[in-house]
C-alpha cells in the first residue's frame, strides 16, 4: 500500500483535528495561567504571580478545605455502600432486585439539575439546615451509583466459581469475603473510590443547590469567580484542578477501572 | 444466617438510596401537582396547572429551544464522532487503547473549568478574536460568546466522547471481510459505506445519539456560562423557579417533564441499543 490513500489521509487528519479540539482549550488555559498580562489574551511574559495570589485568597483556601472534607467523607461512605450494593446484587436473590438495579443506575442517568432540586426540596421538607452535611449526603447518594458500577463490573468478571470453591473447602462466608472476594475486587473498589472522589471534587451543580451558607466548595468558588469576570487567577486554579484530576483519573485507568468499562460500552 | 447476611449487605445501601434518592424524587413529583402561594410557599391543593403552564408559549419556547440546541449538538457530535470512531477502530491494539484513554481523560476533568476555557477563548477580547484580529482576518471582534453557537460548541465539546465510544464499539464488532468483499465486488467506498457500514453500525449511532442528547437536554452550566438571555435552556428555567422565583411546584413539574423525556429515551436505548443502562453509566 505505497499508493497515497486520500480517504485514509483525511480520516487521520480529521481524527487529529478532533483531538486538537479536545485538548487545545485545556492547554490554552494552562499556558495562560503563566502569562503576565491580566486583561487581554496576549502573551506578555512568564510569571507565577497568579499562583502566588491563590495562596493568599482566604475564601479560596476555605473552599478547597470544604471540598476536601466533602470529597473524602463522601468517598469513604459511598465506597462502602456502593461495594455493599454490588455484593448484594452479585450474591443474593431478593424481591425487587430488578427495581433496585434500576435505582442504582438512575442517579447517573437522570439530569443533574433534577437530582439537585429534588434534594433541595427534600432537605427543606425535613428541615435539615443546608451546609456541608447536606452536600456530603448528596455526594454520597450519587457516588454510590458510580462505585457500584465499577465494582459490579469487577464482580461480574470474577464469576462465582472461586467463592463457591472456597465455601466447598469449608471457609465461612466472612473468610470467603475476606480472603477470596475482597482481594479480587480490590482494584475495582480502589478505582471506584478514586472516581468517586474526582466526581465529588468536580461537582458544581449538586453543591450549588444543596450547600447553603458556609458550605462553599471549590467549584462553587470558581463559579462565582467566573461570574465576576475572567482573571488569570481562574486560569491558575483551573490548571491545578485539571492536573490534579487527570492524575487521579490516570491512576484509576491504571487500576483498570474506566478503560475496561469504557471499552465495553454499547456492546 | 444466610438471610441475615443478605439484609446486612443489602440493607444500608438500599435504605440510603430509598431515603436520599427515591423519597426526594417522590416529593418533587407530588409537589408538581400543588400550587405556589403568594409568598413562595406551597399551597396543598391538587391541580394540573403547572403542567399546563409548561406548554404555555412563554415556557414552551424554552423547552423547544432546549430540544433544538440538543438536536443540533447531537448531530454535530455524530458528524465529528463517526469518522473519529472509525479512525480509532483501525489502529493497532496499543494505539486504540491510547486514543481511547486520550478521549476519555478530559471528560473526567472539571466540567466547570473546561467550560470556562471556552469563555477565555470566545469572549470579545478573548484568544480567538485577538488572534484573528492580529492576523488581519477580521476587522472587528466576532461576538460568539453568549450566543446559541457558544452553547452548542460547549455541549459538543463536553459530550463528544459519549458519541464516539458506542460507535467505536459497533465498528469494532463489524466483520471487516464484509467491507472488503463489498469493495472487491466493485462497490465504491461511498457505496460500501452506505450499504454496509452505516446499517451495521446503526445500533452504535442510535446509542451515541441518545447518550449525547440526554445530558444536553438537562444542561445547566453550559447555557448559564456560555449562553445569553436568548439561549436559556430548560435547566436554567428550573433553576430560576427554585432559587429566584420561588415557584417550586412549577419547577418540580418542569423537572418531571425533562426526566420523563430522558427516561423514555433511555428506555428506548435499552431496547434499541444492544444493551441496558449500565453501559451508559460505565461510560460516564
Amino acid at each position: 500500500m505505497s499508493k497515497f490513500n486520500a480517504g485514509r489521509f483525511f480520516l487521520g487528519l480529521h481524527a487529529w483535528g478532533v483531538f486538537a479540539f479536545i485538548y487545545a482549550p485545556i492547554l490554552i488555559l494552562i499556558v495562560f495561567s503563566f502569562n503576565q498580562e491580566r486583561i487581554n489574551a496576549v502573551w506578555t511574559g512568564f510569571t507565577l504571580d497568579w499562583y502566588r495570589r491563590l495562596l493568599t485568597d482566604a475564601d479560596l483556601l476555605d473552599s478547597v478545605y470544604n471540598s476536601l472534607v466533602v470529597g473524602l467523607t463522601s468517598t469513604a461512605i459511598a465506597t462502602i455502600l456502593g461495594t455493599m450494593a454490588a455484593l448484594a446484587m452479585h450474591r443474593y436473590v431478593f424481591r425487587g432486585k430488578k427495581l433496585f438495579d434500576a435505582i442504582l443506575y438512575l442517579p447517573i442517568v437522570i439530569p443533574e439539575i433534577v437530582m439537585a432540586v429534588s434534594l433541595l426540596t427534600f432537605y427543606v421538607f425535613i428541615q435539615l439546615t443546608l451546609g456541608l452535611v447536606s452536600v456530603i449526603i448528596a455526594h454520597i447518594t450519587f457516588n454510590i451509583a458510580f462505585v457500584f458500577v465499577i465494582v459490579q463490573a469487577r464482580l461480574a468478571g470474577m464469576g462465582s466459581d472461586l467463592e463457591n470453591a472456597a465455601a466447598d473447602l469449608g471457609a465461612t462466608s466472612w473468610q470467603t469475603f475476606r480472603f477470596v472476594t475482597l482481594p479480587v475486587i480490590a482494584p475495582g473498589v480502589i478505582s471506584g473510590a478514586l472516581l468517586a472522589f474526582t466526581i465529588s471534587w468536580d461537582d458544581f451543580m449538586i453543591a450549588f443547590f444543596t450547600a447553603g451558607v458556609g458550605g462553599t466548595t471549590l467549584p462553587m468558588r470558581v463559579y462565582s469567580m467566573i461570574k465576576f469576570g475572567v482573571t488569570p487567577e481562574i486560569n491558575a486554579i483551573s490548571t491545578i484542578t485539571i492536573l490534579f484530576t487527570m492524575l487521579l483519573i490516570l491512576l484509576a485507568v491504571r487500576l483498570e477501572g474506566i478503560f475496561k468499562t469504557a471499552k465495553t460500552i454499547g456492546t | 444466617m444466610k438471610s441475615l447476611q443478605k439484609y446486612i449487605t443489602l440493607g444500608p445501601p438500599a435504605i440510603w438510596l430509598g431515603i436520599f434518592f427515591v423519597a426526594p424524587l417522590l416529593i418533587i413529583f407530588v409537589y408538581s401537582f400543588f400550587e405556589r402561594g403568594i409568598y413562595g410557599d406551597i399551597v396543598y391543593t391538587f391541580s394540573l396547572d403547572n403542567y399546563l403552564r409548561a406548554i404555555d408559549p412563554l415556557y414552551a419556547k424554552t423547552l423547544w429551544r432546549s430540544t433544538w440546541i440538543s438536536v443540533v449538538s447531537t448531530l454535530i457530535c455524530l458528524v465529528l464522532g463517526y469518522p473519529l470512531a472509525w479512525y480509532i477502530a483501525r489502529q493497532s491494539a496499543k494505539m486504540k487503547k491510547l486514543l481511547l484513554v486520550l478521549l476519555i481523560v478530559p471528560f473526567w476533568t472539571n466540567f466547570l473549568v473546561r467550560t470556562y476555557a471556552w469563555i477565555f477563548i470566545l469572549r470579545t477580547e478573548g484568544l480567538l478574536n485577538n488572534t484573528l484580529l492580529s492576523l488581519g482576518l477580521i476587522s472587528s471582534p466576532l461576538e460568539i460568546l453568549f450566543t446559541q453557537t457558544a452553547v452548542i460548541i460547549g455541549l459538543v465539546y463536553t459530550y463528544l466522547p459519549f458519541m464516539v465510544l458506542p460507535i467505536y464499539v459497533s465498528i469494532e464488532k463489524l466483520d471487516r471481510a464484509l467491507f472488503d468483499a463489498c469493495r472487491d465486488l466493485g462497490a465504491t467506498s461511498w457505496q460500501s459505506f452506505k450499504s454496509i457500514m452505516l446499517p451495521l453500525t446503526k445500533p452504535g449511532i442510535i446509542s451515541g445519539c441518545i447518550l449525547v442528547f440526554v445530558p444536553c437536554l438537562g444542561a445547566y452550566i453550559t447555557p448559564d456560562l456560555l449562553g445569553g438571555a436568548k439561549s436559556l435552556m430548560v435547566g436554567n428555567l428550573i433553576q430560576v423557579q427554585f432559587l429566584a422565583a420561588r415557584d417550586w411546584p412549577f419547577g418540580a413539574a418542569l423537572s418531571f417533564i425533562v426526566m420523563a423525556i430522558v427516561l423514555l429515551l433511555l428506555f428506548a436505548y435499552a431496547r434499541w441499543g444492544t444493551n441496558n443502562f449500565d453501559k451508559a453509566a460505565e461510560a460516564k
